[in-house]
Parts: C-alpha cells; structure tokens; sequence
C-alpha cells in the first residue's frame, strides 16, 4: 500500500516538471513582447527586460524560472508589476474553491439521488427521465445555463444577486450553474455502475440467500457501486477549474478564474504561465488523491491478494 | 396430438436424412453484428429525435440564410436592435445586421469547425493509438507516458494556449481544438489494437506472411470501427462546445465573421436590455449539444450491448 | 395440489418458462416433470441452451423479473408451489430451506465484503445469530467445507483464496441453515480439473454427512458418474431421459443419451472406438421444433420424429425415455457398439 502511494507521488512530480517546463516554453513562443502595448520608451523597456530577466539566453531563464517554481515563486505579474503572480493566485484561490466545492457537493448528492433511483428503476420511467436529464445536463454548457440562470432567477425574479461575490447568497447562482454538469455526470455514472452490479453473480447470490431487496442493494449493490465514483473526481475537478473560467465572467466573482481571462486579455505572460502551472498542479493533486483514495476504500487494492 | 396416435402409418417410421447443414439451419437465421445494433439503436427514440433534430439543423444552417432576403455581414445602423418580427425573424444586432442569417451562418461555422476537430481528432488518435499498440514494448510505454503529461493540463487551458500562440482563425481554431481530445480517441485504439494483436487470427494472418500494414487495415481497424464512430459523435459537439467556449472569451472566431460561440459572446453583453440576441442562438447552441449527446448515447448503447438489459 | 408421493421432497410437474426478447419469445423450458427424492442426488445433464439453469433458477424464482414468462406448471416443496409464492415467502425458503451454489466462484462473492461477514448474513437472516455465536457458526462452516485456518480466513476478502477455496466458501454459504435442497448449478467446471474432483467429493461427502438432497446440474457426464443417484438428461427444453445412475450409463435407451456417452471417455468402453462427438448444434428456441427437438442431430430420425413429440416409455421404476424408436411400429435399432460395451 505503501510503495503504491509512493510510486503515485513520484510520478506526480516528474510530470508537473514536465509539464511545467512544456507550459514555460510555450509562453515563450507567445507573439509579441509584453510590454509592447504599453507606452515605453526603450530605455525603459530594456530595463523592464532586464528586470524580469528576458534578456537573457533561454537556458539561463528555463533554469531560474524552474528554481523559482519549485520555491513557489512564479514571478511577478507583467500587468500589476509589484505584484507576485503566487500572492494573487492564492488572494482568489479562497473564492473559486468555495464556489467549486459547493457546486461538487451539491451536485454529488443530487447526482448520487437521481443516478441510484434511475437504475433501481432501470427501463421504466425514472430511468428515462433521469437518462434524459442527465444528457442535457451534460450538454448545456455553464456558459449558456449561466446567462439563463442570471436572467430567470437573477433579474426576472429577483431571487438571487447576479454579480459579485458579497455573501453566500451571492455563491448560489455560480454554484449552481456549475452543478448541472455534475450532477448529470455523477447520475450517469453511478447509474451504470448499479447495473453493472445488478448484473453480476455476487449480487444473484445473495438474493439467493434470501437477502430482501433492499438489503441486497444496501449491503451489496452500493458498495461496490461506490468504489468507483472515486474516479470522476480528477475529471471533475478539470471540469470546475474550466468552467470557473467562464462562469467567473458572467456572475463577477474576484476568482482565479476571471483573473487568468483577463490576463489572456491584456497579454500578461507571467500571470498566463503561472496561472495554467497552478491549474495543473491542482489537477495532478486531484489524480493523486483520487488514486489513494481508491486504493484505500477497494479492499481488492488495499489488502494484497494471498492465494492458498 | 392424441387423435393422430392411432393413425401412425409405417412409412412415417421411415428413416430421416437429415444432414448437418439442415440441423444448422434450424437455428435461427444469422442477424450481422450491424444489422443487430441498428435494430437496437431504432429502438432507442431518444437516439433517433436526436439524429433527426441534427439532420434538421443542418439542412436548415444551410438553406435557412437563402430564405432571407438580408445578408449576415450587411450593416444598417438605422434599424439596430429590431426585436423579432416578421420582417427580421431573429431581430437584428447592435449594427443592425439580420440575426436570422448571422444565426444560421455561425452554425455552419460552428458545425464545420466541430465535425473538422473531430475528425483531425479522430486521425491523430487512431494514428498515435495503432503505432503505439501496434509496436508495443517500449515505444509503447514512451507514447502512453506521452499521454499522460498531455492529460495533465485541462484540455481547454491547452486550446487557451495553443490560441494564444497561433492568431485566432477558423483553420487554427480546428487545430487548436482537434489537438487537445485525441488522447481517449488513442486510447481505445490502442486498446483495441493490443487485444486484436493477440488474438489468433492475427497470429495465424501473421504467420501466413501478411504484413503489418495489411494486418492493420484489413483485420484491425474494421473491429475497431463501432467504438471509433460512437468517440467521434461524442467529439463533434466537445469541439463545438469548445470553439463555443474559446469565441466567449475572444480567444475564437473574430468579427465580422461570426459562430454560434461569438454569437453567444455578443448576445450575454447585451442580456439586459436586448435578451433574443442571446436566445437564438443559445437555442441553436443547445439543441445541437443535446442532440449529439442524446444521439451518441443511443449509438454506443446500440453498438455495445453489454451495459443494457 | 397433488399429494406428495412418499419420499419426494420436491416436484417438478410440467414446467413451463419462456423469455420475452425484442426477437421474439424464447421458449427456455417447455414441459419437464421430475422428482427429488429425500436425500438423493439427481443430476440434470444437458448442453448449454438446454434449459438446465433456467429450471434451477426458477425453483429459486431467481429469474430476471422483467422478461420471465413462468407459462405453467408446478413445484411443489413441502405442500407449496415454490411458483406462487409471494417474495416475501421465497425469502424465507431462498438460503434457508433451499439454496444455490453457482458456477463461478471468481464472481460468486462480494469482493469488497469479508468472507465470515457473507456467511453470517444468511445466519442472521433465518437463524437470528448475531456477534460472537455467529462468528463461531461461520468458523464451523468453513472447517466443514475444509477450508484450513478458518478463524484467520473467515475476516479476509475473497480475492485471498484461490478458486477452489472461494467455491468451497460458496459452498459454505449454501450450508449455513441447513438447507433441505441444494442446488449445485455446474459447480466445478469453471474449476481445474484436480480442483474439480475435490470439490465433486466434497459436495458427496456432506450430502451424505448432512442427509441434504441435491440437484446436480452439469454438462459432463463424467461429473454425474461421480456424484449422481439418478440422471434426468434434458435437450432443449424437455427432459429426453430419467434413470438411475447405472440405468443411464449401462442401459440407456434414447440416442441423444448415446451420443453424450459416446463423446466422452469412460473408464470402461472399449478403448479401440473412436470418440464421436455429436454434430450440429440445438435448435433456436424463439422458433422451437414441434417433433422431438432432437431430430435434426439424430442419427436415427424418422420422418414421425420430425412431425410429432414422442411419449415416455417406461422400462423400470425410475427409467423412462422419450423416443419413437420405442414405438412397436418403429424398426429395432441397436445403440452403438461404443455404449453397448459399456455394460
């Protein structure tokens, strides 16, 4: 169990180094200069080169950069320039997380509902509305439920704010747009598991031991159902970080998100370079958790096998 | 049957030659593998609305602007942010441009770029898979690694990125997009393309002097082809929602031209006061992402009958 | 509801059991009667697509509730149909009075619940134990099955036993209430073969130890040669032949019985015969065959064999067939060489 989360560990880091480097060399093939726009009179352009050290060869910038990054230090942003690009990262990481936590949870236990009562009652009603549902909710991007969500029940109803992040309440219409696509992944895919389930010798067996239904689905079916919805964790993760992109944008939240658009904007490299680092980061911590998770709840990974 | 014990006549104790072709041919009558899952998907209505409706769509991205007597790009500022009506059907922009035809242009648009992506998507992946698997051994474990780093990025940072790097043009936008799903496309391929190489009737093409490549086009892929068909149903609207998602935040189609993703980029800004430029095409928009969902579902549930019943 | 003849502790009277599939209805059981004596183990010998499983699945009334058509019939336990009952009722018999042992043990355990928590499900389900007198019971239970170590086995998962040790958990699953009936559905064969005999001999042994009566159900004849008193040997859907072990092997009387003898090797034919499998395959049972189902394979059909089922003959007490070549007007015809020197 040991060695497996090891090895888990180890890959992580290798690959954000690559990534890392990868992600680092594209930003230097970005066109143009920073500091193009700016009005500057090259005297004072070169010393902003010098200053953030782009005047020097490239193998000497890889390596500085890379030692920074492993300190934690991804420069200072070329928009605010005495600002770092950590320090502003982590002032909206606060934000963004509550946002995407909420819509997680919240979309887990929906899912989780819709998904179980879909397959208990697979080809009947429930099943297909819950089918359907789940496709549209898969379908409809955050950026088109977001600005429907904003004009019915921000404006029309004036249930919810629309803009900002002020109070809880404020979270609610962010949070629940990104839900929708949670939800439908976590009810599709729990409700295939079920099935699966049902369908194997195991679940046939304890029927046969006169287990009631309930208690074979409880005791059973669940179980082993639930194992595997460990595994949507990393996409979902890729999903919040993406969707928050966009549905920081529409509703206003000072997240990561509508920073790194608008850094794309006005072309501040080292935010960019930073903030898509940071991503990844995010990402690989997702795969690695998923990954110990998952050896520690399957029994089948956490208990090596002994055979007679 | 009790009446017809005491008529039984000798010769029907005659003996029976029944042969062994007949005794086959008592079982059922063969039913392909295609034929079957286009039984199964004609069953599944959901599949077929969802076929229908973007066969519907289509026709209509196409044939819709030719109804019109306006033209997408042509300006006239004196009629800006007409609501619907029956002279414009879909209401006019803040340039006074027919939304009916900028509508139904930005889908062709957003159509053309999806079914490109996916099919760039779909040649990379089947190309990186089949090498990969097909090569196996260390090459193999490289490729696979490749993979994974890949993965480590969220695949629309990567298209952020890529857009960033190359100017925004519907050429480099199919590219940018085609480039950042392919990885599952490799991996069932690859898959597949391990499976299929052990199997007996590999080795035995194999061992008969057949190579690769023939083993490759003739045996492999055509076992491959159910999986790669539903992938590339499920492509086509991940790259319509991507080029959708990338044209939100300016990184996408630029104007005057337009795409359903700029379309809805343009009709959010003006949400408040003029909300029909944001609801035709988030109609559009979504009929197409739920038809394709509801459509590739169908597919993969018809073409792989395990999961079901 | 027939009385009970003496001694029988189930029977089966004309079975009936079609599935509705989107190509049709599938006749999987059509028409088979037979008895299950107290403390006796009957075999059900069949290929695959016979009907075999279905049959022992609906005594358990373990079939997919969603397209099972149970068409007709009886089965009569202790003075109920097991068909009629209502699920409520089937829970109560389901692992306590009758239970199943199924084919393949890699998929027949829960991998993710410990082995004694399985088997004290069915002890806390009939029998009400609990805490340390259950464990206690699943402990005995596998030592009976002969499972080695059984206090530190009874809390490992499945995927620490071999496949013949998880079959002998399934096993002691079946055991845990002391079940009158045991329903052993092809129970070696996804084994090795020396796992095989091990486990044939251990059912043997705790039938005769417990008194339990079995169902044997299997495609291998050579499986029934070991385990079996009495033979009921089914073809698609119906039962062709029922006997005594020596009955079936010695003087068997139905040609597709000759053909399952004649492909398999006996201890005690004449080595210089060939082994001659039976060619073709069975019927389709969406669009089942009106005469005996046999025909089309039947080296010795006749044109009534295609047009109409023949009726049992009876030769003994327990040995009865169904064949028109017992008909008076039928030619007389000599099994082959191969079975007859099996005598």
């Amino acid at each position: 169990m040991l060695r497996y989360v090891a090895k888990r560990v180890v890959y992580m880091f290798v690959a954000l180094l690559i990534i890392i480097s990868l992600t680092w060399f594209i930003s230097k093939l970005l066109p143009g200069t920073p500091f193009a726009d700016q009005k500057l009179t090259s005297e004072t352009r070169a010393q902003l080169y010098a200053k953030y050290g782009l005047d020097e060869p490239w193998p000497v910038q890889y390596s500085k950069y890379m030692l920074n990054v492993v300190q934690g230090d991804l420069g200072n942003s070329y928009y605010f320039q005495s600002k770092p690009v950590t320090e502003i990262i982590l002032a909206r990481l606060p934000v963004s997380a509550f946002i995407g936590i909420q819509a997680i949870v919240f979309g887990l236990i929906i899912g989780l509902v819709l998904g179980i009562v879909a397959a208990l009652r697979h080809n009947r009603f429930w099943d297909s509305a819950a089918t359907v549902l789940a496709i549209l909710g898969v379908s409809v991007p955050s950026f088109v439920l977001g600005p429907i969500l904003q004009y019915w029940l921000g404006v029309k109803l004036g249930w919810f704010p629309i803009a900002f992040f002020e109070s809880w309440w404020h979270s609610v219409l962010p949070s629940l747009a990104l839900s929708v696509f949670v939800i439908a992944t976590v009810a599709r895919f729990i409700r295939a598991e079920m099935l699966e389930v049902m369908g194997q010798d195991y679940t046939t067996l304890a029927k046969a031991k006169g287990l009631s239904g309930l208690a074979v689905v409880l005791k059973h079916v669940l179980r082993n159902a639930l194992i595997p919805l460990v595994t949507v964790l990393a996409p979902l993760t890729i999903y919040i970080i993406t969707g928050s992109l966009v549905v920081e944008q529409i509703f206003a939240v000072p997240g990561i998100g509508e920073e790194f658009v608008r850094s794309v904007v006005v072309s501040d490299y080292a935010m960019i370079l930073g903030t898509t680092i940071f991503f990844s980061v995010l990402f690989i911590l997702a795969l690695l958790i998923q990954d110990i998770l998952y050896g520690i709840i399957d029994p089948r990974i956490r208990v090596a096998g002994a055979k007679e | 049957m009790e009446t017809r014990r005491d008529e039984l006549t000798a010769d029907q104790f005659e003996r029976l030659e029944v042969g062994t072709q007949d005794s086959e041919r008592i079982v059922g009558p063969p039913v392909g593998f295609w034929r079957d899952s286009w039984n199964r998907l004609k069953k599944n209505r959901g599949a077929l609305v969802g076929l229908a409706v973007i066969v519907v769509v289509i026709i209509v991205a196409y044939l819709g602007p030719l109804v019109s007597p306006y033209t997408p790009y042509g300006q006239d500022l004196s009629r800006r942010f007409a609501d619907p009506s029956s002279r414009f059907w879909f209401g006019t922009d803040e340039f006074g441009r027919d939304m009916w035809n900028r509508v139904w242009i930005g889908t062709r648009v957003s159509l053309y770029i999806g079914f490109l992506a996916a099919f760039l998507d779909l040649a990379v992946g089947v190309t990186y898979g089949a090498i990969s698997g097909l090569l196996g051994g260390r090459v193999d474990d490289v490729m696979q690694r490749g993979i994974e780093i890949l993965n480590g990025v969220p695949y629309l940072v990567v298209a952020i990125l890529a857009m960033l790097v190359l100017s925004p043009g519907i050429i480099t936008i199919t590219i940018a997009i085609g480039l950042t799903s392919w990885t599952y496309m490799a991996r069932i391929v690859r898959g597949r393309m391990l499976q299929l190489k052990e199997q007996e009737f590999a080795l035995a093409s194999l061992s008969l002097g057949a190579n690769r490549t023939r083993l490759l086009v003739k045996h492999l892929l055509p076992n491959s082809l159910g999986p790669m068909i539903v992938n590339l149903m499920f492509t086509i609207p991940l790259a319509i929602f991507s080029e959708a998602f990338l044209s939100f935040i300016g990184l996408g189609i630029q104007p005057p031209d337009t795409s359903l993703g700029a379309l809805l980029s343009e009709g959010y800004k003006e949400l408040r006061f003029h909300p029909y430029l944001l609801w035709f095409p988030t109609a559009v928009f979504s009929l197409l992402m739920i038809s394709f969902n509801l459509f590739a579902d169908g597919l993969r549930d018809a073409l792989d009958p395990k999961m079901r019943k | 509801m027939a009385a009970m003849h003496e001694g029988n502790i189930l029977q089966v009277k004309d079975l009936r059991i079609s599935f509705s599939t989107y190509a049709g209805e599938v006749e999987a059981v059509r028409g088979i009667s037979f008895d299950l004596r107290r403390g006796e183990t009957l075999a059900i010998v069949g290929e695959s697509g016979s009907g075999k499983t279905v049959t022992a699945k609906s005594l358990m009334r373990l079939l997919p509730k969603a397209n099972t058509l149970i068409k007709g019939g009886e089965a009569i336990f202790e003075g109920e149909n097991l068909l009629k009952l209502s699920e409520q009722q089937m829970q109560k018999i389901r692992g306590s009075k009758i239970a199943m042992v199924f084919q393949d043990p890699m998929t027949s355990l829960d991998p993710t619940m410990r082995v004694g928590k399985q088997i004290v499900e069915s002890l806390r389900k009939h029998l009400g134990l609990s805490g340390q007198r259950a464990k206690e019971r699943a402990v005995e239970l596998l030592t009976l099955v002969g499972i080695p170590n059984p206090e530190d086995r009874v809390r490992q998962y499945p995927h620490q036993f071999s496949g013949g040790m998880r079959q002998r958990v399934v096993i002691a699953i079946a055991l845990a209430c002391d079940p009158q009936i045991l329903i052993a559905d092809e129970p070696s064969t996804a084994l090795d073969v020396t796992i095989q005999a091990q486990i044939l001999e251990l059912l043997r042994e705790l039938q005769e130890r417990l008194g339990m009566s079995v169902i044997l159900i299997t495609h291998d004849l050579g499986v029934v040669a070991h385990t079996a008193h009495r033979v009921a040997v089914m073809y698609a859907g119906k039962i062709v032949e029922t006997g005594t072990l020596r009955e079936i092997f010695y003087n068997p009387q139905m040609p597709y019985t000759w053909g399952l003898l004649s492909s398999i090797s006996l201890p005690t034919a004449d080595r210089s015969q060939d082994l001659i499998p039976i060619p073709g395959s069975p019927p389709d049972m969406s669009d089942p065959p009106k005469g005996c189902p046999f025909t089309a394979r039947c080296p010795y059909a006749m044109r009534i064999c295609a047009e109409d089922m023949p009726e049992y003959t009876t030769f003994s007490a327990e040995h009865k067939a169904a064949c028109w070549l017992h008909h008076p007007m039928a030619p007389n015809i000599d099994p082959p060489a191969r079975v007859g020197s099996a005598r």
